[in-house]
């Protein structure tokens, strides 16, 4: 992950000077995850609100996001679009069910073609369900995501013949709820 | 505070489309969700320096921020958590819902604070949601009590491995 902030410190929950021991870290840290994992204030200066809020100092909390975006706790800080209203109403779950033997090779394959936003291996559930790959594609028309769900089948048809049993489609009909995590309710 | 922007969730989004935007993005709005999909910056004063950016006063970015987040062109502004390296584990689940149980379903699973997202989609497994708990034992423990609660099957998906995840999604 890039990390643009010139002051980061240490490696994963490692506490800088200010702070007495990992204990004291970890606390804040889940502090932090509590105050903003609602939404960061829009404020000129949500890290000083932050900061106020939680009875420390505005450096210290920038310092500790800084400490989870280098070790993955936090992926990116930024805007989560509704992909409906961006451009991108089609949103398809393709699911796949490959043999087992090659499954991890087919997965990064289809996790490489550069429409294809999520990709991850999943348990079958027999008999109802066998697909055990899940590719998300998101276009602007079903007529689109199909299109491109047909390169995918093309993409593993041909590097890997055979190994595809069936698939299917899942569109997403609407979204009911988009919170992102909520912990310590 | 940053809970008042919370958006409202329950029975509101109980009908078949569930949350749907109030409005297109326009051309700014679209840089704007462009640049915000990037790493946000750590700094003083954020938002002036993602308006110079972009070429918007810092009042102006921030109301614009405000209104596609009230209009639901945005879903949410802030850190996107990595749960399970936290300790913690998200599972994809799907359940079979019958049409004439839809509502009351929608909002019983909906009123779960693990449950992060929830999709309609088109199958005999018609709801696919995930569920985002602190600890991994969180899992099963959630989808038992949502069984208990909707008296229907939950089927979990867990990840077994990632391929790829891409975080942004162009405007």
């Amino acid at each position: 992950m890039s990390d643009p902030i010139d002051f980061a410190v240490g490696g994963a929950g490692v506490p800088s000077g200010k702070l007495g021991d990992v204990q004291a870290a970890a606390d804040l840290d889940r502090r932090l995850v509590l105050a903003t994992q609602g939404g960061l204030a829009l404020v000129a200066r949500p890290y000083a609100l932050l900061a106020e809020q939680l009875g420390t100092s505005e450096a210290l909390v920038r310092e500790r996001l800084a400490v989870m975006l280098a070790d993955g706790r936090i992926r990116r800080i930024g805007a989560v679009p509704n992909h409906y209203a961006i451009g991108y109403p089609a949103n398809g779950m393709s699911v796949w069910d490959i043999d087992d033997e090659c499954i991890d090779a087919v997965g990064e394959r289809v996790g490489g073609l550069p429409f294809v936003t999520h990709c991850y291996r999943r348990p079958r559930h027999l008999p109802d369900w066998p697909y055990n790959l899940f590719a998300m594609v998101h276009a602007a028309t079903r007529e689109a995501a199909l299109e491109r769900v047909g390169e995918i089948a093309a993409a593993i048809e041909r590097d890997f013949p055979g190994v595809c049993r069936s698939r299917d489609v899942l569109f997403s009909a609407g979204i009911l709820k988009k919170t992102g995590l909520r912990i310590g309710a | 505070m940053p809970e008042a922007r919370e958006r409202p969730s329950g029975s509101k989004v109980a009908g078949r489309q569930g949350i749907a935007a109030r409005r297109a993005p326009d051309d700014v709005d679209r840089r704007l969700i462009n640049a915000l999909q990037g790493d946000f910056p750590l700094v003083e004063r954020p938002f002036a320096q993602v308006a110079d950016a972009v070429g918007l006063s810092e009042e102006a970015l921030i109301a614009r921020l405000q209104s596609l987040l009230d209009d639901r062109v945005l879903t949410r502004f802030g850190p996107m958590f990595q749960i399970e390296r936290m300790g913690g584990a998200f599972c994809l689940a799907a359940m079979a819902v019958p049409e004439a149980r839809w509502g009351e379903v929608v909002e019983a699973v909906n009123a779960f604070t693990e449950v992060a997202h929830n999709y309609r989609r088109e199958h005999a497994l018609n709801m696919w949601f995930v569920l985002a708990t602190e600890t991994p034992g969180g899992i099963a423990d959630c989808a038992a009590r949502m069984e208990a609660a909707t008296g229907l099957p939950v089927h979990l998906f867990p990840k077994e491995r990632e391929y790829f995840v891409e975080m942004k999604l162009e405007a």
